[in-house]
């Protein structure tokens, strides 16, 4: 993870009283939507939850200088992955894209200079998220794009809950009394990207780079995690941040 | 097609069924699949729970059970689970469940039974056990053209016939006039004797014999016959002929075994045609024909174990061209029957006539016509009641000497477990032979049958013929009535049994044990042939083969509607499945077993092969129940 800056710290103790009161505030139609479709309370069983796995390829890591190129959607639950209910939209970055985040993503300038811009996608980007607990491989990237992008078009920009399955990962692997013994001896870090956690948990290795495919990958890691480490009646404000 | 699914379309696409499917349903596919997640342990399916879609596995491993928890079969990377349920009530008869960290895709029942519509091999693969079984060795005989076409199609024109009262020198004008290359002996009849018919004046023939044209050089020249003697003097009144309908494949082997060149073809008691070697040769050129013709102009043993690699290269020919296991098998046998006959023929021609008449005897499968090309010999003396030890075994014991020293160097190798006619105990008198198989039958004990059980795979080869036919008219006779025989040998089926099928590159074993390969005779057509021939034995039939065992059985009660049918597709699969493993060995210049290696089995053959295990094991079950221990034993 090279390269990123640390981030505003994201401590929302209370995200139903956050989310009613950006409801009532917002001017934009959609994030008004957004805003008011309630969110499950932070006690529900995570068995319960209704999620979505989202994922985006950008044109570098700063959301100030970069921008998003590919949004990928995934609905599911604990049970079940709904492919057939997948989104997925190119999206035109409007800043040049680099010559080597082109093969990183397999997105090509002429794919790109077809596609539509953000604000278009927007709406229908947002319907799918509202309701729904978003989950995301590595938060740093999707929430402050995400935030950047839309005060960009709309003017306001988007604030919301996520589970993260890196920071889980980390929780696992990173934060245990285990793994401090580890960085004292000096052993390098377990990796936590996704697909290093994933072969953890003997799920498959997917082409990466692609926003749906990984998207759909960080909803079986979950998954995963989910069934290793926790319970189906783990409430939701054990997971989310 | 989203190209994002293309990582899911092409994951699957890899495997059957779907590696078949067109590029259209495989996109509906990928459309459509919902993704789940199993840790190790946990349940994927529970037992009549409702089930709406059917099971792949991306990533993991998967154990089916059945009903009362006996593991079904385990699972890998590409394999379906779930449509026993969807072909039915929707209802789960056979629980899964994770034994690795797994990842399913599930795919909707509607989707699933669009496939079954759209694509017949879709709809085969996913059906039971008989259909798949059934497909592949349709597949097979389709493939075969010898199998279907009969010989009538050969048949060109008319045969030359003459009365038996004709010259020769007239009937040598008629066959050249015609450009034939022999003719059928004919002569008035009254009633109606063997080969009679009616010509359409209403005149009653009776075929007399065939005269040919090396029989001019033979019979005629040879012996300084005149040209007018009549032919019905000379002609040989030994006729072999065949059925219009047969195969030509039939009509090959009629001529191997009985070592002629010409067949009369009779359609309703009438000759239509003659049928010549070299038309036979002409439709299937390459064929096992010429081996057996070298065969009988082999004037030494030596020469003959030169033959050795023809039968190889013969075999695999065959098996290139798409010959099932029975055309195999029974090239194979007659070509093993021949040698056996011309090394006797030498041998007897070394040490002089017998002294007593004697049958050869050979047992297992070259008696019931299913050599293989992996095989030893396995062959008896029953010599006649005449035969007095003291003067006559000296001889007998050299000619079984020569026979199967000679045998040996042609690459059946001695039987290991000595069953041959080197062996005093296995050249004896018929009444000796009989009273063997009486103490088999009647003081039965799973011990001594599993020595004997060969012997009940009997045939003559060379000889008295009908001193082995009065064994087997015993065996008959008397095996269907002793129940206690019959549980005995049921009892020995039962120690080989088939592996339940295969995991990833090993092969699976019933208690979920793995081994690396497995023989393919010992686990599968070995105890399926045991099964069958008790079955046979307990309606009294005398057929030596196993197909022709099937039907004899599937004629009576024994066995549930279909049953036999079953068995043959899958005995069929199981041989064929060595078949082609032994071929592989050859062409790779390994010496060919009995082993087949997971890694070398694909899949589909993998699961056609689970399906035929799975066919013998029912059976193996239901041969217990049905040949139970007597209560009491009779005194011995």
């Amino acid at each position: 993870m090279l390269g990123i800056r640390p981030r505003q710290r994201v401590t929302q103790s209370d995200w139903a009283n956050y989310m009613a009161q950006r409801g009532q505030q917002a001017k934009d139609d959609a994030i008004k939507r957004f805003f008011s479709t309630p969110l499950p309370a932070s006690d529900t069983p995570i068995s319960d939850v209704p999620m979505v796995a989202l994922d985006m390829e950008t044109t570098g890591l700063d959301e100030d200088r970069h921008a998003i190129v590919s949004i990928g959607v995934v609905p599911f639950t604990l049970d079940r992955i709904k492919l057939a209910e997948r989104r997925y939209w190119v999206v035109n970055p409007t800043r040049p894209l680099a010559e080597a985040s082109i093969a990183f993503h397999h997105i090509t300038h002429s794919e790109v200079a077809e596609a539509p811009d953000l604000d278009i996608v927007l709406d229908e980007l947002l319907e799918m998220l509202a309701g729904h607990l978003v989950v995301v491989h590595f938060r740093n990237i999707e929430r402050p794009f995400l935030d950047t992008a839309i005060k960009a078009r709309r003017g306001e920009g988007v604030m919301f809950p996520m589970i993260d399955t890196m920071s889980l990962e980390a929780r696992l692997h990173r934060q245990t009394l285990w793994a401090r013994f580890r960085r004292w001896l000096g052993r390098p870090p377990v990796s936590i990207r996704l697909n290093a956690s994933r072969e953890r948990y003997g799920l498959p290795n997917y082409q990466g780079h692609h926003a749906l495919i990984d998207a759909l990958a960080t909803a079986e890691l979950l998954q995963a995690q989910i069934a290793n480490h926790y319970r189906p009646d783990t409430p939701l404000k054990d997971l989310w941040c | 097609m989203d190209i994002e699914l293309l990582e899911i379309r092409q994951f699957m696409g890899q495997f059957p069924p779907f590696d078949g499917l067109s590029d259209e349903l495989l996109d509906v596919i990928a459309e459509r699949v919902e993704v789940s997640y199993f840790k190790t342990g946990s349940d994927i399916l529970v037992l009549n729970d409702i089930l709406n879609e059917l099971c792949f596995i991306r990533s993991g491993a998967v154990e089916v059970y059945r009903r009362q928890g006996e593991l079904y079969n385990r699972l890998g990377e590409g394999d379906i689970f779930g449509h026993f349920s969807l072909l039915r009530n929707h209802k789960v008869r056979f629980p899964a469940q994770a034994i690795e960290d797994t990842l399913i895709y599930f795919i909707p029942n509607d989707v699933f039974q669009r496939l079954c519509e759209e694509d017949d091999d879709f709809a085969d693969f996913v059906e039971l056990e008989r259909p798949r079984l059934e497909t592949v060795a349709e597949q097979q005989k389709k493939s075969n053209d010898m199998m279907v076409t009969r010989i009538r199609k050969l048949v060109t024109r008319y045969p030359v016939m003459v009365e038996a009262s004709t010259t020769l020198q007239q009937v040598a004008n008629q066959i050249s006039e015609a450009q034939a290359s022999a003719a059928i002996v004919i002569k008035e009849c009254s009633g109606n004797p063997r080969y009679s018919f009616q010509d359409s004046e209403g005149q009653k023939w009776r075929m007399e014999g065939i005269f040919t044209d090396s029989d001019f050089r033979t019979r005629v020249v040879a012996e300084g016959l005149s040209p007018q003697a009549a032919i019905g003097d000379v002609a040989s009144s030994h006729l072999i002929t065949i059925q219009s309908d047969a195969s030509v494949y039939e009509a090959m082997l009629t001529m191997l075994r009985n070592n002629v060149h010409h067949l009369p073809v009779i359609y309703r008691q009438r000759p239509v045609g003659v049928v010549h070697l070299s038309d036979i040769i002409r439709y299937e050129t390459h064929s096992g024909l010429y081996l057996v013709s070298n065969i009988f102009n082999q004037s030494s043993a030596q020469g003959l174990a030169r033959l050795a690699p023809d039968v190889r290269a013969a075999f695999v020919r065959m098996v290139q061209e798409g010959a099932n296991s029975q055309m195999v098998g029974s090239a194979l046998s007659t070509i093993g029957r021949s040698f056996t006959r011309r090394l006797l023929e030498l041998a007897e021609a070394e040490l002089g006539p017998p002294p007593v008449p004697y049958c050869f005897m050979v047992n297992g499968s070259m008696a019931r016509n299913e050599q293989s090309i992996v095989t030893d010999q396995d062959n008896a003396l029953v010599l006649s009641d005449d035969f007095v030890p003291k003067e006559h075994d000296d001889y007998f014991y050299a000619l079984a000497k020569f026979v199967s020293d000679g045998l040996d160097a042609c690459g059946y190798t001695y039987c290991k477990g000595d069953i041959m006619a080197t062996n005093t105990q296995w050249r004896q008198p018929l009444s000796v032979w009989k009273d063997y198989f009486e103490d088999w039958i009647s003081n039965p004990t799973p011990k001594k049958l599993l020595q004997s059980s060969i012997f009940f795979d009997l045939d003559s080869i060379y000889g008295e013929d009908h001193f082995v036919e009065t064994l087997q008219d015993l065996v008959a006779k008397r095996a269907a009535e002793s129940p206690l025989f019959l549980a005995a040998m049921a009892r020995n089926a039962l120690n080989r049994t088939p592996p339940l099928g295969f995991f990833r590159t090993f092969v699976m074993e019933k208690d979920g044990k793995h081994n690396n390969s497995i023989n393919l005779k010992r686990r599968g057509t070995a105890p399926m042939v045991d099964l069958i021939r008790i079955h046979a034995l307990a309606c009294g039939s005398k057929a030596q083969n196993t197909f022709q065992r099937l039907n004899d059985i599937s004629q009576t009660q024994l066995l549930a509607t279909g049953v036999s049918d079953k068995l043959s597709y899958a005995f069929e699969f199981l041989c064929m499945s060595r078949i082609r493993h032994q071929m592989i060995d050859i062409q790779e210049e390994r010496v060919p077993d009995n082993n087949i290696e997971p890694e070398n089995v694909e899949d589909s053959e993998r699961h056609t092969l689970k399906d035929a295990f799975q066919v013998l094991s029912n059976a193996q079950k239901f041969l217990k129940f049905r040949y139970p221990m007597p209560a009491q034993r009779p005194r011995q």
